[in-house]
């Protein structure tokens, strides 16, 4: 049985440097980075990526003050991505919209919230709020659209780790393909700099960056990288059937090609460049296509001291006869955007199937030799002639391994 | 604590709890959820606020006086004036 094929029509995004998928590919090309110092609970000035958009354009003042940070992305990311494809969205059957929002986590920051006002209460739980439950239920974020568009269809999180992003498109695919849908909002979105706890986990862990300059703290591949800036922020896509977008005479961005999600079944915490390899093999299998097929590789890589280089090992031995496949980073201007990182690191890639640049991987002022793969696009971007494919690698904790491959649409 | 008193204090409440409201003309002897958009939710966000800020408990027999302002007003005004 032949599968239908499945397209991007539209792109709502919220990221630290860019509210629009046009600012946001703007200053990706510029060098433009999007990290500010801001001031955690308990931990003090951290390096973070912090979106500026503005909630009022499609949420009330009460949405925003009952709902989650991550509800309110979703809600600017999913209304943005419904007016960029042009549809006509009065007239759709929202039985037939499903929502598909990955999350890295959900629940940290509503419940850090909570406990820390009744810390002011002696911890009296008859001050805990009557909001903690609907704020903090997996399903928040994706509810929340549910709720702001008025959509009945089927609306979700998907909870895989870091690779989330990835998950929630391959998840509207596999719904599209299956009949479910008609009409999908999918991607992944974070609110993870609102919880002190994530940022507390990683220094525990010893993987929190920390530089002087916070545009230069998230440097992937760097010989001084020293972790992760931790990002909130969001993309959601408008997928559909490609029958059903041309006959609307939608605009394609791209068109799934393949993916492959599999896990490393080895660590809670520590990549597998083997099970990576494998992700990336049979995300290239799914689509029929061979390395060769691939113009950029757009990497996971968080600017740990490890799973740079594990990560760097899987793509050289997957494009190890590629030259003309080119390597990226997006964390680099962005931080680590977490459940959104997949679906907002691809959306940085899209519009190189219009202009054919590879953005760069920026920060880089030593690089790590074992670092150092061919064709890494170091600092300034890179123009090639034409991009055909992008594979976009997001991978997560407890070994969840996600590559998603997206190609160009010739009518 | 005067009645009026009372009144502007528990606007100043719902102006937090439903910021998208107009209530420059509140009408004092109609119920609160007939001329505004409160669900019960928002009722217990004011039972929760009268709590925090002020110290004020209004069990749960009782929410049906928090219907109008003059019904607030009403209840509550003894409350705050047990309290010194």
């Amino acid at each position: 049985m032949a599968l239908s094929r499945i397209v991007i029509t539209g792109v709502g995004l919220t990221a630290p440097n860019g509210n629009s998928l046009s600012e946001y590919r703007a200053n990706l090309l510029a060098g433009k980075a999007g990290i500010e110092f801001i001031d955690v609970r308990y931990m003090g000035r951290v390096p973070a990526g912090v979106c500026n958009y503005d909630p009022l354009r499609y949420q009330k003042k009460k949405e925003v003050r009952i709902g989650t940070r991550a509800g309110s992305i979703s809600v600017y990311c999913a209304n943005e991505a419904v007016k960029d494809c042009s549809i006509d969205w009065e007239s759709i059957d929202k039985d037939r919209v499903g929502i598909y929002v990955g999350t890295t986590e959900h629940g940290n920051v509503e419940t850090e919230n909570e406990i820390y006002n009744i810390s002011k209460f002696d911890y009296d739980t008859k001050f805990w709020s009557h909001h903690h439950n609907p704020r903090t239920v997996a399903n928040n974020p994706a509810g929340e659209v549910s709720l702001n568009m008025k959509i009945t269809g089927p609306a979700y999180t998907l909870g895989a780790a870091c690779a989330a992003g990835n998950v929630g498109v391959i998840q509207a695919t596999q719904m599209l393909r299956l009949g479910e849908v008609d009409f999908a909002i999918a991607g992944g979105v974070s609110e993870s700099i609102h919880t002190f706890g994530i940022f507390a986990g990683f220094k525990s862990q010893g993987a929190l960056a920390m530089h002087e300059d916070p545009m230069k703290a998230s440097r992937p591949f760097d010989a001084k990288r020293n972790g992760i800036v931790v990002s909130e922020g969001g993309c959601l896509y408008a997928l559909e059937r490609l029958e059903d977008a041309v006959a609307r005479g939608a605009k394609i961005y791209g068109e799934i090609a393949g993916y492959h999600i599999n896990s490393d079944a080895s660590d809670y915490v520590l990549p597998n460049p083997a099970r990576q390899t494998e992700c990336m093999e049979k995300a290239l299998n799914n689509a029929t296509m061979a390395g060769q097929d691939i113009q950029i590789v757009n990497t996971h890589a968080t600017a740990t001291p490890q799973g740079d280089v594990q990560e760097c090992e899987a793509i050289a031995k997957v494009f190890a006869d590629c030259p003309n496949t080119y390597i990226n980073n997006t964390k680099s201007f962005i931080g680590h955007s977490m459940g959104a990182a997949g679906s907002l690191e691809l959306a940085g890639n899209l519009s190189a199937f219009e202009d054919g640049i590879v953005h760069a991987t920026i920060n880089v002022e030593d690089l790590d030799p074992k670092c150092d793969l061919p064709n890494l696009v170091v600092n300034e971007p890179h123009t090639i002639k034409q991009v055909d494919a992008v594979l976009n690698n997001s991978f997560g904790m407890l070994g969840i391994n996600s590559a998603l491959i997206v190609k160009r649409y010739d009518a | 604590m005067t009645k009026d008193e009372c009144k502007k204090l528990v606007l100043d409440i719902i102006a937090d709890i439903a910021p998208d409201e107009d209530l420059s003309d509140v009408k004092p002897d109609v119920k609160l959820r007939d001329q505004l958009e409160l669900d019960s939710m928002d009722f217990l966000d004011i039972v929760m606020e009268l709590r925090k800020q002020h110290s004020i408990e209004v069990p749960e027999a009782d929410y049906q006086e928090l219907a109008s302002l003059d019904s607030c007003a009403e209840y509550l005004t003894p409350k705050f004036n047990a309290l010194v």
